[in-house]
């Protein structure tokens, strides 16, 4: 898998540094120390993933997030050195699908990059409903009465593994291992922020989840079809 | 068949019945004993409340105290007031009363005794014919009733007697009865003022007295005073005059200024109330908005302020209260201030130097993974550096952690979650680390689940932080992690047989960077920061931790936290000392560490014991746990088949404490036997070998009864 990862840090040596190491692991790496430039960069290089540092002169790697997801759906990985609950929400809620608590080790860092970019590699055509949304797996598409709503690639995942087994009720940790990859248990804040993320763009009032509903105490499950 | 049962149930119950009744009756009349007693102290119980509350609002209420002292004092001066007021009245109009009365009934006497000589002269010139008759007398008096009378109009009444006549009344006033004008009755007179008058005649005497009026007066009667005089008549016949003043009219006057006084008093005691409780007003209403506030701004409201009008002392006092106010929340907002910064500059720090040092782990992993290629120096340096660097990088974390609760920016994620799941994930975290050190981690009470309102992350951290400290201090032997749960509070305790704590050092063991043996190696390299960090987790759910523990006896450390989010722990579910310290199992502080070796030399005594009443652990009789704890714990020694069904379940880590019955325990020179029938009292025998010494006491009581069918063996003293 040749994928091309753009880093947007503004610490030449750290950037050099998962340079040689995304390199080492077979990805194609392309820099950018400056977030004002951040945009511009990607739209230029069109990376698989965007390895994103939180602080960044000019521009800060909110408003980078934001910039991108607007434009597009693809994997954003954080690289935060902060990790109170309050920023690592804020950075998840701008967009990000996932993060990386520095200092971080770099096989961990290449795990997660890895998992972010294994997307479905055999797409069966199948069609799934949970709620009033039918999606469609292999098309990659999420529809109400005929209108499609627009979700991240990470979105979809989780609106997938829910929807495929709408009588389980998924822990945070069955659904970190599922939709991220990650084998151990990692921050769970992860789930909670894209729940509440997915429930924004397909939920009629997300105040009142019908679509995917909270087990108090367990975790999340599909709301009845 | 049914017919047949009927009957004799039937009897059976009347008599039940019979004797019921007996006793109900009984209750009812020791009951009817009791009812005014009762009745009181109810009625006490009903009447303490309402007078205790009074009673506390008048301690606590400066203005309710001050109205009422104003309200007495002014009653006290009113009353006082009004006394002497209505007795200078009263002597005022009486005596003027009584000397004009004075003054009118003796000239009434003067003009009767002139009235007598002329009568007398005119007698004499006329020449008296015959004695005087009862006739005669009897007009004759009449007439100077009338003449005496007359001047007096409605002043007094003239009552003229015959000295020795009763006082019955002559309705026509003819005969020798009293004459009387007016309408005041002859029975107003005193007995004893006519005695007087009577003894000596041309002598007036006074009296005090009542008077009785007729019924066309509607028999009214009213104090009066009676003057008195006895006169010979003219034809020598005695008779007594008697001027009848009322005081009725004084009296009245007396009874207006007195109700006038009352009134006026009553109004002024009452305006004075009034008055004290507005003046008190003044003063006490700053002082209350002064607590009021002062209660606001501790609760936070740093912005209250006092409203200061005017330049009184009121008004100092507001000023200097918002002064105060004013100077703590400076320095309230220069501490938030300092703090803000504080937290600040941690993360800055934090991001600082966790960039660089993300280069230098990636750099080191990467030199560490290619350490093959090196030469031995170079590799070995590489894994110094690599191994260094997790050290590094946790005590930065811990620092971090630690400074966050510091600043206090840390933010408790509390959902219900069952602790069984964290306790096992964190045991089967450790159980490289178990295996490492030999020591088998042991799970009890997980029976049912433990469910509580908790930081899951941070309880994984103080739990996961518990057991690894019991397994690198637990000197191979096993760990106990025993769960709770008891009203509102749940509990995990982890035990462990190691070098345990020396006196002190239980509340030691949670300061910064504190270690107990600096000599020791340790193997997992922690930052001493592990149980700082654990008991702010467990501070910031509301609960504790606790530790225990006895050189060489092991510890026990645990964690008890609130049921719910924000709730109160009024006690644990368990005691922090465990059942089986050396204390409880009748040995001193220096006594045998627990769980030695069976020498086979020396002589070891076993004894068996009862699962011994725990008073802070119900659960010991009705849970299997506490004795399943025993038997895990407790030293096994010989258990029956129908007993030690949970003995495999115990540690296994120091298997020559625990043997099977018979197995050689001739040597030891001691042997328990256990009745392996379940439910009923096991007997313990003791077949004590010739070595065994004398003495050898039972712990937690005499026999050796066991319901549990635990027994617990421990080591002999060592002499």
């Amino acid at each position: 898998m040749k994928g091309r990862v753009l880093v947007v840090d503004d610490d030449s040596a750290l950037a050099e540094m998962l340079g040689i190491v995304l390199r080492g692991e077979g990805f194609e790496p392309f820099f950018v120390a400056d977030g004002d430039r951040a945009l511009a960069a990607f739209r230029e290089t069109k990376p698989d993933l965007v390895l994103l540092d939180l602080m960044l002169p000019g521009r800060d790697g909110i408003d980078v997030c934001r910039q991108i997801r607007a434009e597009s759906g693809i994997p954003i990985v954080m690289l935060t050195a902060k990790t109170d609950t309050v920023d690592v929400v804020v950075g998840l809620e701008s967009g990000a699908d996932d993060y990386v608590t520095k200092p971080f080790k770099p096989k961990e860092l290449v795990a997660r990059v890895r998992a972010r970019l294994r997307r479905a590699e055999d797409p069966t055509p199948e069609q799934l409903t949970i709620g009033d949304l039918v999606i469609d797996v292999a098309g990659h598409s999420v529809k109400r009465d005929g209108r499609g709503i627009p979700l991240t690639p990470l979105e979809f995942d989780l609106l997938v593994a829910l929807a495929r087994k709408p009588w389980q009720v998924f822990t945070r940790e069955v659904l970190l291992e599922q939709v991220w990859g990650y084998r151990h248990a990692a921050d769970t804040r992860l789930v909670n922020v894209h729940v509440q993320r997915l429930r924004s763009k397909i939920e009629k009032d997300p105040e009142r989840p019908e679509i995917v509903v909270t087990v108090r105490g367990v975790g999340y499950k599909a709301g009845p079809s | 068949m049914y017919q047949a049962d009927e009957t004799p149930s039937g009897s059976a119950t009347g008599g039940a019945d019979a004797v019921r009744g007996d006793v109900l009756s009984s209750t009812v009349r020791s009951r009817r004993r009791r009812a005014p007693a009762a009745l009181i102290a109810l009625l006490t119980r009903q009447l303490r409340r309402p007078v205790h509350r009074v009673a506390a609002l008048y301690r606590r209420s400066i203005q309710l105290r001050v109205v009422a002292a104003t309200l007495l004092l002014s009653v006290v001066v009113v009353l006082v007031l009004g006394v002497v007021v209505v007795a200078q009245v009263r002597t005022g109009l009486l005596d003027t009363k009584r000397a004009s009365a004075r003054d009118q009934a003796l000239s009434g006497f003067q003009s009767e005794l002139k009235k007598i000589d002329e009568a007398k002269d005119l007698r004499l010139k006329v020449g008296a014919t015959t004695d005087p008759s009862t006739e005669e007398i009897g007009t004759w008096l009449l007439k100077q009733v009338g003449d005496l009378a007359a001047s007096g109009q409605s002043v007094y009444t003239v009552i003229a007697m015959l000295p020795g006549t009763t006082q019955t009344i002559a309705p026509d006033k003819t005969g020798l009865g009293p004459r009387y004008s007016g309408d005041i009755l002859p029975s107003s007179i005193p007995e004893s003022l006519r005695a007087k008058v009577g003894q000596e005649a041309g002598q007036s005497f006074s009296q005090p007295t009542v008077i009785h009026r007729s019924a066309e007066s509607h028999n009214r009667t009213e104090p009066g005073l009676v003057f008195g005089m006895q006169f010979v008549g003219p034809s020598d016949k005695s008779y007594q005059l008697y001027y009848v003043f009322s005081f009725g009219q004084e009296t009245k006057t007396l009874g207006l200024v007195t109700g006038t006084l009352a009134t006026a008093g009553i109004f002024v005691v009452i305006m004075m109330g009034g008055i004290a409780w507005l003046v008190v007003r003044q003063v006490v209403t700053p002082v209350r908005m002064a607590a009021g506030i002062s209660e606001r701004l501790a609760a936070g409201h740093l912005e209250e302020r006092m409203k200061v009008t005017g330049t009184d002392d009121i008004a100092r006092l507001g000023e200097s209260f918002n002064r105060m106010a004013n100077a703590l929340q400076a320095q309230i907002r220069q501490l938030e201030e300092l703090s803000r910064v504080q937290r600040r500059f941690v993360s800055d720090v934090s991001h600082e130097l966790r960039t660089p040092l993300t280069t230098v782990r990636m750099a080191a992993d990467l030199i560490y993974d290619s350490r093959e290629d090196l030469d031995p120096m170079a590799a070995r340096s590489a894994e110094l550096l690599q191994g260094q660097l997790d050290r590094f990088e946790s005590l930065l974390a811990d620092l971090l952690e630690i400074s966050r609760f510091d600043a206090g920016a840390a933010v408790l994620d509390a959902e219900p979650v069952d602790l069984r799941e964290i306790v096992g994930r964190v045991v089967e975290a450790a159980d490289p680390l178990a295996q490492a050190k030999g020591s088998a981690v042991v799970i009890r009470g997980d029976g049912e689940p433990v469910l509580a309102e908790v930081d899951s992350r941070r309880i994984e951290r103080i739990l996961r932080n518990l057991v690894v400290n019991a397994l690198e201090h637990g000197e191979g032997r096993d760990v106990v992690v025993r769960l709770g749960s008891q009203d509102g509070a749940v509990a995990v305790g982890v035990r462990d047989y190691g070098i345990g704590l020396k006196p002190g050092e239980a509340s030691r063991v949670f300061h910064r960077f504190w270690r107990a043996d600096p000599s020791r190696v340790r193997t997992t390299g922690g930052t001493g920061l592990g149980l700082s960090i654990a008991v702010e987790d467990a501070h910031l759910h509301g609960g504790w931790l606790q530790a225990w523990g006895e050189p060489g006896g092991g510890s026990h450390f645990r964690l008890t936290l609130p049921r719910t989010r924000g709730g109160e722990i009024s006690r644990a579910p368990f005691r922090l000392e465990p059942e089986d310290s050396r204390n409880n199992r009748g040995l001193g502080t220096y006594g045998t560490p627990y769980r030695r070796a069976i020498r086979p030399a020396g002589a070891t005594a076993l004894t068996a014991t009862d699962e011994q009443a725990d008073p802070e652990t119900p659960e010991t009789s009705g849970n299997a746990f506490g004795g399943n704890l025993g038997s895990g714990l407790g030293g096994v020694l010989g258990i029956g088949p129908g007993l030690g069904r949970r003995a495999p379940e115990g540690p296994r880590a120091d298997p020559s404490d625990v043997r099977p019955v018979g197995a050689g325990y001739g040597a030891t020179g001691a042997q328990v036997m256990v009745d392996p029938t379940p439910g009923r009292p096991s007997v313990a025998q003791r077949t004590a070998g010739p070595d065994a010494p004398d003495g050898v006491d039972a712990v937690g009581g005499t026999g050796g009864t066991d319901t549990e069918g635990t027994q617990r063996a421990k080591d002999q003293r060592q002499d």
